[in-house]
């Protein structure tokens, strides 16, 4: 009987068919109004190898006001290059030469 | 064989004892080189603003130093910092391993610009056909 009842498309899928309709909003969100900047990493085009965590000025750029790091989306950075930006940040952060937070 | 370790290790300074940097970064120095460690750079950063405040002091000394060796006069090193009260912070990083990665991303970009003016190659795809169809159609008539 209650297998029955699973194995029927409308128990089921109806509960199911609630879960995908919260999740397509959530993940089609921002497809329309995703603002438009710079795709390209800064990092590759200046070929940058290694990324310093001295270099406040540089990693500054990666911090807008609220300290915390710019994601990848908004600079545009590719992945091996944000995640040595990343680190960078982090090391330059233990230091105090870089803010956690800031309010 | 194991080559040497490079390290950077920058260390905070307590700015109410300004006058004690140098003797400071020299005894850490002396460290080092007891433990069988080479400096290969030591630089006072300065004087500078800390972005957030560390046991009520709102700027610092910094102070790095380069350093090679087997990492052992490292463990001596940050001991010897823990406990000294003027020191309000210190962080070693470990950079041989980064830096050879780095010159070897160098490398490969360079043999790659080396072997861009070859490139041409992709433009005979299409003159060939063009040959190709050219002949047919002479073949045809």
């Amino acid at each position: 009987m209650s297998t029955n009842y699973e194995d029927r498309p409308r128990g089921g899928g109806g509960y199911d068919g609630d879960d995908d309709g919260d999740r397509r909003p959530m993940g089609g969100r921002g497809g329309g109004r995703r603002m438009h900047r710079r795709r390209v990493c800064r990092f590759c085009i200046d070929k940058v190898d290694l990324i310093d965590w001295k270099d406040v000025r540089l990693l500054q750029n990666y911090l807008p006001e609220r300290g915390k790091i710019l994601p990848r989306r908004i600079s545009g950075n590719c992945a091996t290059h944000q995640r040595m930006l990343a680190e960078a940040i982090k090391r330059a952060r233990n230091i105090a030469l870089l803010p956690y937070t800031t309010d | 064989m194991q080559t040497k370790r490079q390290y950077e290790v920058v260390f905070i300074v307590d700015p109410t004892a300004d006058d004690e940097v140098a003797k400071l970064t020299e005894g850490f120095s002396q460290i080092v080189v007891d433990q069988g460690g080479v400096i290969t750079k030591s630089e006072t950063m300065g004087k500078r603003q800390l972005a957030y405040e560390i046991d009520h002091h709102k700027d610092g000394t910094f102070v790095l130093l380069e350093i090679e060796g087997s990492g052992r006069e490292i463990a001596e090193l940050e001991r010897r910092m823990r406990v000294n009260d003027r020191i309000l912070r210190y962080l070693t990083v470990r950079v041989d391993e980064d830096r050879r990665r780095a010159e070897k991303l160098k490398e490969r970009r360079a043999r790659k610009a080396a072997k861009r003016p070859s490139h041409g190659h992709g433009g005979l795809g299409p003159g060939r056909r063009a040959a190709g169809m050219e002949f047919a159609e002479a073949s045809g008539e």
